[in-house]
Order: C-alpha cells, then sequence, then structure tokens
C-alpha cells in the first residue's frame, strides 16, 4: 500500500534520514521505534507530505506522492502534539474538519463517544488539558474511516483507561484490513499492538522484522529483551 | 480556499487585538473628524497616522499569526488539501480580517462625516497597504522557522518603510542637490509602498502645498488622474511579488 525507495532527507548539514526503503501492506500494524531524534517524525511527516524529501520516491498505492494531496483522504494522522484555533470548540473542530474534507461516505465517530467528548463539545480548545486535547486527535485521526492512520506517540499523554480504548480502536481496525503506522516508546504497548516492527537509529533502518522473528532470533520472550539483545550485540 | 478563508476570519476577529485595532482606528478618526472642520486637514493628519500605523499593525500581527497558526496548519498540510490554497486561505483570511477592521473603524466615520473622494481614497489606500504588509509579514514568517526571528525581520521592513525609507531619500536629495534630481527620485518612491500610499492620498487631495516633494513631481509627471493610476499599479505590484514569493517558499518548505 505504501512504498518508500531510497528516501534521503538532510536538515542543513544533518543527515536525518538515510536511504530509507520499506514497504506496508494493509492490515498491518507497524511499530516505528528509535532513540528520541532518531528520524521517525521525519519519516512521517515524509509520508504526509509535510516534509519534502531530498531524493527517493514514496509511493500511495501506485501514485508518487510528490506534489499530489488528494491521497491524503485516506490517511488519519495523529500528531505528537495536536494544537488547535484556541478559541473553536471542540465541537467546531469537528464540524471544520467534516467540512474541510467534505467527506461523502461515513464518518467513524466511535472513538468520540468512547472518548466521552459529546460530554464536553462546548469546551474552548485553549482551555483543555494535553490529554484531552489528544483525545480530540485520536477522534479526528479515526474520524473519516481512512485506510491508513499515521499515529505519532498516540498514548503519550493518555490516562490509562483512554489508552486502552484507543489501542482497542487500533486493533479493532486492523481487523478491518487497516493499515496503521504507529510511534512509541513504551514496549509493552508495541508488543500488544505491533506486528512488525522498523527500528530505526540516526536515520538509518536498522532492521524492519515482524514480532515474531524478533524473539525467535533472539530467544526471548519480551520484545523489550529481544530488543535490548538485538540493539546491545 | 473559501472554507480556510472562513475559519481563518472567524478565529481571527475574536481575538482582542483586532477589536482593539478597530476601535482605536474609530475614536482616532471620529475624533479628528469632530475637532477639524476642514476636511482636507483631517485627511492629512489622519494620513500621517495611517501610514505609520497600518503597515505596523498588518505586519506585525500577521508574523504573530503566521507563527501562532502553525500547528493550525500543520492540520490542515495533513488533510487532502492543496498547499497553494492553504497558504492563500490563511493570507486572504488574515488579511482580509485587517481589512475589514480598517473599513469599520475608519471607512464608518469617513462615510459620516462626508468628507469627501481624498478621505474615501485614504481608506482604500489603507486597505492596499494592509494586504502588501501582511504579504510582508508571511514572506518574512515563511522563510524563517524561529519566530523571534521573524517577528526582527518584520519590525525592521516596517522601520525601513515607514521611518528609514525617507531619510535615505531626503540625504540624497540633500547630497545631490547640485544634479537633476527628478527621475531617480520618482523611481525611488516606486521602491516604498508607504510612499506610493502618501503620493495617491494627496494627489487626490490637491494642495500641492502638502504633497511633499515626491508628490509634487508625480503630479508635474504624471498629472494627478495618471499619476494615482500609475501609484496604484506600482502598489498592485508590491502586493503581487511578495505574496508569489511567499507562496512559493511555502509550497516547497518543510513542516
Amino acid at each position: 500500500m505504501i512504498r518508500i525507495e531510497g528516501l534521503d532527507k538532510s536538515f542543513g548539514k544533518l543527515a536525518v534520514l538515510k536511504n530509507i526503503n520499506l514497504s506496508f501492506e494493509r492490515g498491518q500494524i507497524i511499530s516505528l521505534i528509535g532513540p528520541n531524534g532518531s528520524g521517525k517524525t521525519t519519516l512521517i511527516k515524509c509520508i504526509l507530505g509535510l516534509v519534502m524529501p531530498d531524493h527517493g520516491k514514496i509511493f500511495f498505492g501506485d501514485k508518487n506522492i510528490l506534489g499530489s494531496w488528494d491521497y491524503r483522504s485516506q490517511i488519519g494522522y495523529m500528531p505528537q502534539i495536536g494544537r488547535y484555533p484556541e478559541q473553536m470548540q471542540i465541537q467546531q473542530i469537528f464540524s471544520m474538519m467534516r467540512d474541510l474534507r467534505s467527506t461523502h461516505h461515513d464518518v467513524d465517530e466511535e472513538l468520540i463517544h468512547s472518548f466521552q467528548l459529546p460530554g464536553i463539545f462546548k469546551k474552548r480548545m485553549g482551555t483543555l488539558s494535553g490529554g484531552t486535547r489528544q483525545k480530540v486527535s485520536a477522534s479526528l485521526s479515526f474520524l473519516f474511516n481512512p485506510d491508513m492512520m499515521i499515529l505519532d506517540e498516540p498514548t503519550a499523554g493518555l490516562d490509562p483507561l483512554s489508552a486502552e480504548i484507543l489501542k482497542n480502536k487500533i486493533l479493532k481496525e486492523k481487523a478491518n484490513n487497516k493499515l496503521t503506522l504507529i510511534t512509541s516508546h513504551n514496549m509493552s504497548e508495541v508488543e500488544e499492538l505491533a506486528d512488525r516492527i522498523i527500528f530505526i537509529v540516526d536515520g538509518d533502518v536498522k532492521f524492519f522484522k515482524t514480532v515474531g522473528e524478533l524473539k525467535s532470533e533472539t530467544g526471548e520472550n519480551k520484545l523489550g529483551k529481544a530488543l535490548a539483545k538485538i540493539t546491545g550485540s | 480556499m473559501m472554507k480556510i478563508l472562513k475559519y481563518v476570519i472567524y478565529d481571527v476577529l475574536r481575538s482582542k487585538m483586532i477589536i482593539a485595532y478597530t476601535l482605536f482606528l474609530f475614536l482616532l478618526s471620529s475624533g479628528l473628524f469632530w475637532m477639524n472642520t476642514d476636511s482636507g486637514k483631517t485627511v492629512v493628519s489622519l494620513l500621517h497616522v495611517i501610514l505609520l500605523v497600518v503597515p505596523l499593525i498588518s505586519i506585525v500581527f500577521g508574523t504573530i499569526h503566521y507563527y501562532n497558526s502553525r500547528e493550525f496548519t500543520e492540520l490542515l498540510l495533513a488533510q487532502p488539501i492543496n498547499r497553494n490554497k492553504i497558504f492563500l486561505g490563511e493570507y486572504a483570511g488574515l488579511s482580509c480580517s485587517l481589512a475589514f477592521a480598517l473599513l469599520a473603524g475608519m471607512g464608518v466615520p469617513v462615510l459620516i462625516s462626508g468628507s469627501g473622494e481624498a478621505a474615501v481614497y485614504l481608506v482604500v489606500v489603507g486597505i492596499l497597504l494592509t494586504f502588501i504588509f501582511t504579504a510582508l509579514a508571511f514572506l518574512a514568517s515563511v522563510r524563517s522557522t524561529d519566530k523571534a526571528r521573524g517577528i526582527g525581520t518584520a519590525l525592521l521592513l516596517w522601520f525601513y518603510f515607514a521611518v528609514l525609507f525617507d531619510g535615505i531619500v531626503l540625504s540624497i536629495l540633500f547630497y545631490f542637490n547640485d544634479y537633476p534630481l527628478e527621475k531617480p527620485v520618482l523611481f525611488l518612491t516606486a521602491l516604498n509602498p508607504v510612499d506610493l500610499a502618501r503620493v495617491i492620498t494627496l494627489l487626490k487631495l490637491d494642495t500641492s502645498a502638502l504633497m511633499g516633494y515626491t508628490g509634487a513631481l508625480y503630479q508635474k509627471f504624471f498629472g494627478s488622474a495618471w499619476g494615482i493610476s500609475i501609484a496604484m499599479l506600482l502598489l498592485l505590484l508590491w502586493l503581487y511579488v511578495p505574496l508569489t514569493w511567499a507562496k512559493r517558499i511555502f509550497f516547497r518548505k518543510d513542516l
């Protein structure tokens, strides 16, 4: 569904992504992990067309995404820090996004309801806590029934209960043959969700393996230990 | 683009700053019209304030708005919307709000006092300056990711156009007064939208004593009607060039 070929990106002299080659298919949950500043968010932003690569191509389906924007109707994006016009109410944000996307097919409001957002629909975005904003961001990324979700540290600011709701939703969409790309620093969460793992350090993809492969190669049962073993050696 | 414009206007018109700006303009212009009986003099006093304040507010508010809505822009960019439309929508939304503030704050007193064509020109020129300096604000903002640097650049631009430029022109006139300077000065005026705006309003007033050197020159070379048209055309160029330049940078920018 997504194919990345020979992607290079540098900011000034700093090479952030070096010759990335990856491809993802429907029905997968792919976890993007790596230390802070290793290029995870930049890679995500390249897929979204927010950052322009220096070299290389990204295909969505068969189409090169460079200079195109309609493919983004198939992507739901949840940024690491979602900030919105402070004066707008939660409700207005949702209706605005619907208006802007002028979508014709059905919307998926499941998360809005399971996060109990309708109860605080009249609150202004500027008054919300970080966690509540995350809930709004999460609900927005699933709202338009996209084929692919890109979630940048989705559970970082959420309380355990809400994180659980979100994780269940991600798994449910996987069963619907959707693709999810997720970054996280929480290994138990990665273990619960992901079936494939991309490990990226200093803009280099160190490996792209299924969780099963990782465990059998290292002989460890826990993903965290398996990773420690494989990266330590 | 119209949808984005709608939401930006909605957001901007609710901010306290724009309300204060409207009130300031309203009190200033209605006060001046009320105190002065000679509408020509009022227009000239108003002109001097407008030429300083409108560019300053437009460029500072424009830069601040750009940086404050960066996350919102990012949100829009992740949607299936063309980048150019996002940029133009944001620009049009902000500049239209500022122009609306000017129209409400200054246009209304001008209409009520019925002080003639020159005052209407002043409003038109003020609106044009709003659009130009918002475009310059966006240009300063897209060129730098650092907020402090962007605002600094914007303030420098304003200082140059509104204050420094006159000093430079005057010193050129002073040091080279032995040479025929009319054509070079005419050219120099075209390099500053604030000066062009002044020339347009003063040409319309037809009080050559107040016109200053450049205004008199425009009248001498082009006559009032031609002078105004050419100055207007140059102003539109001042709008088009920075805006297209900024849009081009925005289109290729990493966000």
